[in-house]
C-alpha cells in the first residue's frame, strides 16, 4: 500500500510568460520507503515533471542552497523530514527577494550584503612562522558564528530586510560582520565597526528575532547584532 | 554565430577548494581570473569535508614530514607517485599554517596552537604509533576552508562566473587548450571564455553510484570534459568507499568519529575490527575497514531487521566531547538516522565517497597525457586539481585527511605554474569559430524534441549498474555483465530526450549536460575495473585476491576514443629521499 502526499508549488516561468502560480502536485510514495526528505520528495517530482526548478546540492544540510518557505516558513528541503510537514505542503521561494524561476530567487542582493561586511579576516602584522595563537577559549568565541551557510533563510525571514533591503545589511551579514568583530586574530574592530555606524546598515534591526527562529543551523543572529550593538554604545560610552 | 566572448588570463572551471586556493594564487599575482561554476562557490562539495585536513605540525604528537610520506605511500598500496607524494608532504605544514592565517577557525589546542587528531593509516616513525596529523575546524573542516578561501578570494577581487556550466574545452589544431564554452544556467546563453591557461577544478564523480556521500552536483563534468578532448583518465576502477556513510541514505559520518574513540559493532555487539586489523582496530585504511564490514555484513553479522548495517558506537565519549568536536556529524545523525548519538549508536555502512583516479597531472597540474613524444607530455594550457585530478597522490586508497590537503596544495601548485606559463605565452591564442561549433553541439543535442529516456530514468540505470557490478567487491563474471550493460546505456543515452526546452534556469538541462558527464566516468570505471585482475587499495578483485605488483604496478589510462586501456609507470622515485619499495600492507 502506497501513501499519497499534496503538494502545491510556486511556479513561475519567464520563458512561458504570464503570472506566477500555484500548481497542484500528489505524489505517490511507495510502502517501504526509507524516511523521505522534503528534497527527496521534490527529486520525485522532478523526474515526474522535468519543468519544476530549484536548486539542490549536498543534500545534507551544510552548502545552502535549497532555502525556500515551507508552509510559510523559511527552511532547508534537505533536512526537513516530509512527515513533519502537513498537507498540502506548501512551497514558495525564499521571501523578498526577485524570483528568476519557480523556487529559485535572485540572491544577488544578499550575496552584496554579505560582501559589504567585508568578511575576511584583516591583521596587518607580519606572518609569523607559526600559527597566530588563539586559546581554546578565544576560539570559543566563533562557535555559532562561522557555521553559517549562506543560506538566506533569515534575511528573508526579517521584515526589516522586506522594508530596507537597499540599506539594512540583514541578519546574514551582520552575523558574519560579529564573526570577525569576535575573532582575536582580526585587528579591523575600528574600521569595521565605523562602517556600522548608520541608522540603517546595524540599526533597523528590531529584534523581530525572525532570523534566530528559522536558522536551519540553529544559529543566532539576534544575539551577534546585539553583541555588535553594545561594542558600538561600549565605544560611545 | 552570435556567441559573446570573454577573454581572460586565466580560467578556473570550479570554485571549490582546489579551484579557490588557484584562484588566490593567480589573483595575487595580479593575473585576471575567470572563476567558472555551476553552484554559487560556497555551495561546492569542499563544504561538506569533515575531518581535517592533514600536516606533520607535530602540535598533539611527533610527528614528520617523512612519516605523512610513508603513510601516504603505504595507504596507496603503493600506487601513488613518490615525487608528487613528498611534495605533497613536504609543504603540507607551510600551507596549512597559510590556511590559518588566512582565518580558518581550527580548533586548537591549550597552548593557542592548532589541535590535531587521529585519522585512519597515520603511525609516527614509519608503522610504528598511532600519529595525529590532522587538522580540524570541529567537524566542519571543508565548510570552515571553502569560505574563507571564497573569502580572501572575495578581497583579492577575483571574478566569479557564478552558476554558469561549463559544456566543453576548446583546442587549437596544435592541441593547446584555449578556453572554454560555458552556459549561463540563469539566461540559458552560452559564452565562450578565452583563456591563456585553463584549471579543471570540477570535483569528484561518485554521483556515478546510488549510494554515495557525494553531493548532487558531483558528477564527474572536468573528466567528461577532459575525455571529451581526446584526453585520458588516470586509475579510474579505483573508488573509495568510505566505510561509515549513514545506512539507507549514504550521507558521511567522518573518520573523525573512529578518531576521537568511536568504534564500529556487529550485530552481536562484537568489536570486529579487532578481528581485521589487530593494531590498528577501527582506525586502519579505509579501504580494510570498508571490506571488514562489507564481509561483516555478508556473513549475516550486520545490524537491523535487513542486516544491512552495523553500529558505530559514540556515547562512550561522553555528550561534551560529542558536542564539542563532532557537533555536524550529530546534527547528521539526528535529522538522517533520527537518533542522536550521544545516547544511540549510529547505523553506518559503506557509501561511495571518493574518486582516487581521474585527469592525469604532474606535480605542477599540468595535464599529462601520452600525445606525441611519450606518456608525460603536458598539454599545453591545461591543468587538473584536487579530487577530478589524478596526480597521483591517493594511488590505489587515500588516507583521511589527505583530500582537504591535495586540493589545498595542487591547487596552489597549479596556480604558481599557470602564472609561470603566462610569463612565457603572454598573448591569448585564437578561438577558432569551428571548436566553438564542436563544443555547441554538445548543447544543441538536448534541443531535440520527441519521445525518448528521460534523464531520471536513464541515471537510474546508471547508478544501479555500477552499484551491481563495481562496488565493494568485484568478480570477474559481475564485472563482465557490467561492461556490457554499461556499454549498453552509453549506446542508449543517444535516445534521452529532455520535455523542457525552456531557456531561464532550466536545471533539467543541467542534469541532462551532467549525465552525459557521468556515462563518460561510468565506461571509465568500469572498463578499468574489469581489465584489472589483481587486488590493490579500493579495487578489491574476488577472484584475483592478492596484489600483483610484477604484472599490475602501473597506472591505466582510459581513452574514450575506441573505449581503449592503456598503462604508464608508477613514478617510484621521490624528489629527494628514498623511495619506499612494495611491501605487504598491514594494519
Amino acid at each position: 500500500m502506497s501513501t499519497f502526499r499534496q503538494f502545491s508549488i510556486y511556479r513561475y516561468d519567464p520563458d512561458a510568460g504570464g503570472e506566477p502560480r500555484m500548481q497542484s502536485y500528489r505524489l505517490e510514495i511507495p510502502d517501504g520507503s526509507r524516511e523521505l526528505m522534503l528534497l527527496d520528495a521534490l527529486g520525485m517530482l522532478k523526474a515526474q515533471d522535468e519543468s519544476l526548478a530549484f536548486r539542490r546540492s549536498c543534500r545534507e544540510g551544510v552548502c545552502g542552497s535549497d532555502g525556500m518557505n515551507i508552509n510559510g516558513r523559511n527552511g532547508l528541503a534537505c533536512i526537513t523530514p516530509l512527515r513533519s510537514i502537513k498537507d498540502p505542503v506548501t512551497l514558495r521561494p525564499l521571501p523578498g527577494l526577485p524570483v528568476i524561476r519557480d523556487l529559485i530567487v535572485d540572491m544577488t542582493q544578499f550575496y552584496n550584503q554579505y560582501r559589504a561586511v567585508k568578511p575576511w579576516l584583516i591583521n596587518h602584522e607580519p606572518e609569523p612562522e607559526i600559527e597566530r595563537l588563539q586559546t581554546p577559549a578565544e576560539r570559543d568565541q566563533l562557535d555559532g558564528l562561522y557555521e553559517c551557510i549562506l543560506c538566506g533563510c533569515c534575511s528573508t525571514a526579517c521584515p526589516s530586510f522586506w522594508w530596507n533591503p537597499d540599506r539594512f545589511l540583514g541578519p546574514a551579514a551582520l552575523l558574519q560582520s560579529w564573526r570577525f568583530l569576535a575573532d582575536s586574530r582580526d585587528q579591523a574592530t575600528a574600521e569595521r565597526l565605523d562602517d556600522l555606524e548608520d541608522p540603517y546598515r546595524l540599526f533597523r534591526c528590531h529584534t523581530i528575532m525572525n532570523c534566530s527562529d528559522v536558522c536551519p543551523k540553529n544559529l543566532n543572529p539576534t544575539k551577534a547584532i546585539g553583541k555588535i550593538k553594545a561594542a558600538l554604545m561600549k565605544r560611545v560610552g | 554565430m552570435g556567441i559573446a566572448r570573454r577573454r581572460f588570463d586565466c580560467l578556473v572551471i570550479g570554485a571549490g577548494g582546489g579551484g579557490l586556493r588557484a584562484a588566490l594564487q593567480l589573483a595575487q599575482e595580479d593575473l585576471h581570473v575567470a572563476v567558472v561554476s555551476k553552484v554559487f562557490p560556497t555551495r561546492s562539495h569542499t563544504v561538506a569535508a569533515q575531518g581535517g585536513i592533514n600536516a606533520a605540525l607535530g602540535n598533539a604528537l611527533p610527528d614528520n614530514w617523512h612519516w605523512h610520506m610513508y603513510d601516504t605511500v603505504k595507504g596507496s598500496d603503493y600506487l601513488g607517485d613518490q615525487d608528487a607524494i613528498e611534495y605533497m608532504c613536504r609543504v603540507a605544514p607551510r600551507l596549512v599554517i597559510e590556511l590559518e592565517h588566512y582565518g580558518v577557525p581550527f580548533t586548537r589546542l591549550d597552548n593557542g596552537r592548532i589541535y590535531q587528531r587521529a585519522f585512519g593509516g597515520q603511525s609516527q616513525n614509519f608503522g610504528g604509533d598511532q600519529a595525529a596529523r590532522t587538522c580540524p575546524a570541529a567537524d566542519r573542516t571543508g565548510h570552515a576552508l571553502l569560505h574563507t578561501l571564497y573569502q580572501q578570494n572575495m578581497r583579492a577581487q577575483t571574478h566569479f562566473f557564478d552558476e554558469y556550466f561549463a559544456i566543453d574545452l576548446l583546442r587549437d589544431e596544435e592541441g593547446f587548450v584555449v578556453g572554454a564554452l560555458v552556459l549561463d544556467i540563469e539566461s540559458g546563453e552560452p559564452l565562450v571564455i578565452e583563456a591563456k591557461t585553463t584549471l579543471l577544478a570540477t570535483g569528484g564523480a561518485c554521483r556515478i553510484f546510488r549510494t554515495s556521500s557525494n553531493a548532487m552536483i558531483n558528477t564527474g563534468d572536468g573528466i567528461g570534459m577532459a575525455l571529451r578532448a581526446g584526453l585520458p583518465a588516470q586509475d579510474m576502477e579505483f573508488v573509495q568507499f568510505h566505510p561509515t556513510g549513514i545506512a539507507g541514505y549514504g550521507m558521511l559520518i567522518s573518520e573523525g568519529v573512529r578518531g576521537e574513540g568511536g568504534y564500529l559493532v556487529n550485530k552481536d555487539g562484537e568489536r570486529f575490527m579487532e578481528r581485521y586489523a589487530p593494531k590498528a582496530l577501527d582506525l586502519a585504511s579505509r579501504d580494510v575497514v570498508s571490506r571488514s564490514i562489507a564481509i561483516e555484513l555478508r556473513e549475516g553479522r550486520g545490524c537491523g531487521p535487513d542486516g544491512d548495517h552495523v553500529l558505530l558506537k559514540v556515547d562512550h565519549l561522553g555528550a561534551d566531547l560529542i558536542k564539542k568536536r563532532l557537533p555536524g556529524i550529530r546534527e547528521s545523525a539526528m535529522h538522517f538516522a533520527g537518533t542522536d548519538p550521544c545516547e544511540v549508536p549510529i547505523p553506518v555502512a559503506p557509501t561511495a565517497h571518493y574518486s582516487m583516479g581521474g585527469i592525469p597531472t604532474n606535480l605542477h597540474g599540468q595535464v599529462v597525457a601520452p600525445e606525441r613524444h611519450g606518456p608525460e607530455e603536458a598539454v599545453p594550457g591545461l591543468y587538473a586539481a584536487g579530487e577530478c585530478a589524478c596526480v597521483s597522490v591517493h594511488g590505489a586508497n587515500r588516507l583521511g585527511g589527505n583530500s582537504l590537503l591535495d586540493i589545498i596544495v595542487f591547487g596552489r601548485a597549479a596556480g604558481e605554474h599557470m602564472a609561470e606559463y603566462i610569463r612565457e605565452n603572454p598573448y591569448n591564442r585564437p578561438v577558432a569559430d569551428e571548436a566553438v561549433d564542436r563544443a555547441m553541439q554538445g548543447l544543441s543535442r538536448w534541443d531535440r524534441k520527441g519521445d525518448g529516456i528521460s534523464v531520471a530514468d536513464m541515471y537510474d540505470r546508471m547508478s544501479r549498474v555500477m552499484e551491481q557490478n563495481c562496488s565493494v567487491f568485484r568478480t570477474e563474471e559481475v564485472m563482465a555483465e557490467g561492461v556490457k550493460r554499461i556499454l549498453e546505456l552509453e549506446e542508449q543515452l543517444e535516445d534521452v530526450r529532455l520535455s523542457d526546452h525552456s531557456r531561464t534556469f532550466n536545471t533539467a538541462r543541467i542534469e541532462a549536460l551532467e549525465l552525459g558527464n557521468l556515462m563518460e566516468v561510468a565506461v571509465a570505471t568500469m572498463l578499468s575495473a574489469a581489465a584489472r585482475t589483481e587486488s590493490r587499495g579500493a579495487h578489491s578483485h574476488v577472484d584475483y585476491p592478492d596484489r600483483d605488483d610484477k604484472n599490475w604496478l602501473k597506472h591505466t589510462l582510459y581513452l574514450k576514443d575506441g573505449h581503449v586501456l592503456d598503462y604508464k609507470p608508477v613514478r617510484m622515485r621521490p624528489l629527494s629521499v628514498e623511495a619506499f619499495p612494495p611491501k605487504e600492507r598491514v594494519y
